[in-house]
């Protein structure tokens, strides 16, 4: 009964949220557009051929950055943004009286973003495929449900700090700016410029302590194929999960006491 | 067209946008360490580039750091002053106050562009000078009056190159009401301004230079910097920027015949 009732919530705010996401076709299709850094990295590695020093082939190399470009397609959270808006319009007080954490809304909308954006950045990956004809292969079944799983998990963990950091809302009104300093690391550090095989020893001493590798060079190595610990991988990233789920709970209960309704 | 009447006009602006702006103090603290982290990961990311290889397109480090250098003070520049005010003109066409505008007894372009300011983008400028002058030192560039002159007139060409494509982009709101993404688009690409121009294939390095012409905005004053730039560069680069300046007022002038305002 009750897990019956949570699936009609699940199912009746995706749909809403795909349908409300589809009119905004022209805006995610610029958005996936947007994600197109890592290609120009490649034409970097490649053309000065960069990746000759750290044993990674020209076709492993692209295969990578594709596979980048997709997680980072698939992993990409900007809840603070919203949610920001939402508390300095008041449109959260509403979404507070309702039986249901306005998170799930947020979650929905990211989920329903996703689906709108995949024929997008699969028309992005045929053109990739174009120019380097090379590259073109097959993950098996097995590699791909893991790499999706992967990528769920570091969208999870991403979406979570960001809503830890929303949170900060109910103290300061502007937690936007928070979260593009947190965004620094994770341009530079997550594997969506640069392989984190790449990086000197003195950052691969301590970038595995933190969950940035990841977001983005863990399912992106999984998915292309690339030499990674798969078991170890999947199950730090569950970790993350598990650290930051009670982190978020802790916040959002001490932040709605803190709610002062603004705007409305 | 008064000057003194603009000057006297912009004092305004200036003064009602600082005075809003440093509300949030502890906002622009967190910016500055945004941008500090931001230009400390740029150096990163350089630095794996050169950790096995001498020279990237013919630019070893220390010249490569200078365009790092250019793209941060152009980057505080965008922040400071592009960023807040095109921003605005997405909102300005959305809900309709862009009549407000259009009816005042002032250049609507000047108002539009000028209108806000962002100080937290000072200190990205002052960070990027602050490494030219670095890579004035390490690279023993003498300083003469001929050398300062031209490096003015190019990044000044830069600005206006940087001024006109987001201009010109945020202009188009006036028939697809949304672009905000546009200008993520944009911004990405203009990511791609942190590396020199030769360091890409042949067939981007013609895609940067003249569909988005981010070659003339750091490469060209880089080069001018290092004494290797070409005199026809140089006058190109002018040519490129006068063109771009007046295209975009020609086009704001365009696009203004088809606004018909909104919510009213």
């Amino acid at each position: 009964m009750i897990s019956n009732l949570i699936n009609r919530k699940i199912l009746t705010l995706l749909k809403v949220q795909y349908s409300n996401m589809l009119e905004y076709r022209v805006e995610i299709a610029l958005w996936a557009i947007s994600g197109v850094i890592p290609f120009f990295m490649l034409n970097i590695w490649t053309n000065n051929s960069l990746n000759e020093s750290i044993n990674i082939s020209n076709v492993m190399l692209s295969r990578y950055f594709l596979c980048a470009f997709f997680v980072r397609q698939f992993s990409v959270v900007w809840v603070v943004f919203s949610f920001e808006e939402d508390s300095l319009m008041g449109k959260v007080s509403p979404y507070l009286i309702q039986p249901l954490n306005p998170f799930f809304r947020y979650f929905a909308q990211h989920l329903a973003e996703q689906i709108t954006r995949f024929p997008f950045a699969i028309i992005i990956a045929f053109f990739f495929f174009i120019f380097n004809p090379e590259s073109i292969w097959i993950p098996n079944l097995g590699i791909l449900l893991l790499s999706i799983l992967s990528t769920f998990l570091s969208f999870l963990i991403q979406f979570l700090i960001q809503s830890i950091v929303a949170c900060l809302c109910f103290w300061t009104e502007k937690a936007s700016s928070i979260e593009r300093l947190l965004f620094i690391p994770t341009l530079f550090l997550s594997g969506l410029l640069a392989p984190v095989v790449s990086f000197p020893e003195y950052v691969k001493s301590w970038i595995y302590l933190t969950p940035f590798p990841y977001l983005i060079d863990f399912p992106a190595n999984v998915l292309s194929g690339n030499p990674t610990n798969i078991a170890g991988g999947l199950s730090i990233q569950v970790l993350w999960v598990l650290l930051l789920f009670p982190a978020f709970k802790k916040m959002w209960s001490a932040g709605t006491k803190k709610y002062t309704a603004m705007g409305s | 067209m008064n000057p003194r009447k603009y000057l006297k006009v912009y004092k305004k602006f200036l003064h009602t946008s600082f005075a809003s702006e440093l509300e949030y103090k502890t906002n622009i603290l967190i910016d500055l360490i945004t941008a500090i982290l931001s230009l400390i990961g740029s150096i990163f990311l350089l630095s794996i580039f050169f950790q096995n290889n001498v020279s990237i397109g013919d630019w070893e480090f220390e010249e490569a750091l200078i365009i790092q250098g250019i793209y941060t003070i152009l980057n505080g520049i965008t922040n400071t002053w592009f960023n807040p005010n095109l921003s605005e003109i997405v909102k300005h066409v959305r809900e309709g106050t862009l009549d407000f505008v259009l009816l005042k007894p002032i250049d609507s372009q000047f108002f539009i562009s000028l209108k806000k300011i962002n100080p937290s983008g000072f200190l990205e400028i002052m960070l990027g000078l602050c490494l030219l002058l670095f890579c004035i030192k390490i690279n023993q560039i003498n300083l003469n009056l001929s050398f300062l002159s031209l490096s003015l007139i190019t990044v000044t060409c830069s600005i206006c190159i940087l001024y006109s494509l987001w201009f010109f982009i945020s202009t188009t709101t006036i028939w697809f009401v949304k672009t905000w993404n546009a200008t993520e688009v944009l911004r990405s690409f203009l990511y791609v301004g942190r590396f020199p121009l030769n360091s890409f294939s042949f067939s981007l390095r013609i895609f940067f230079s003249v569909f988005i012409p981010i070659a003339f905005i750091t490469t060209i004053p880089s080069e001018v910097f290092l004494g290797l730039s070409q005199s026809w560069k140089i006058l190109l680069e002018i040519i490129v920027a006068l063109v771009f300046l007046i295209t975009s007022r020609k086009f704001w002038l365009f696009a203004l015949k088809f606004y018909s305002s909104a919510s009213s």
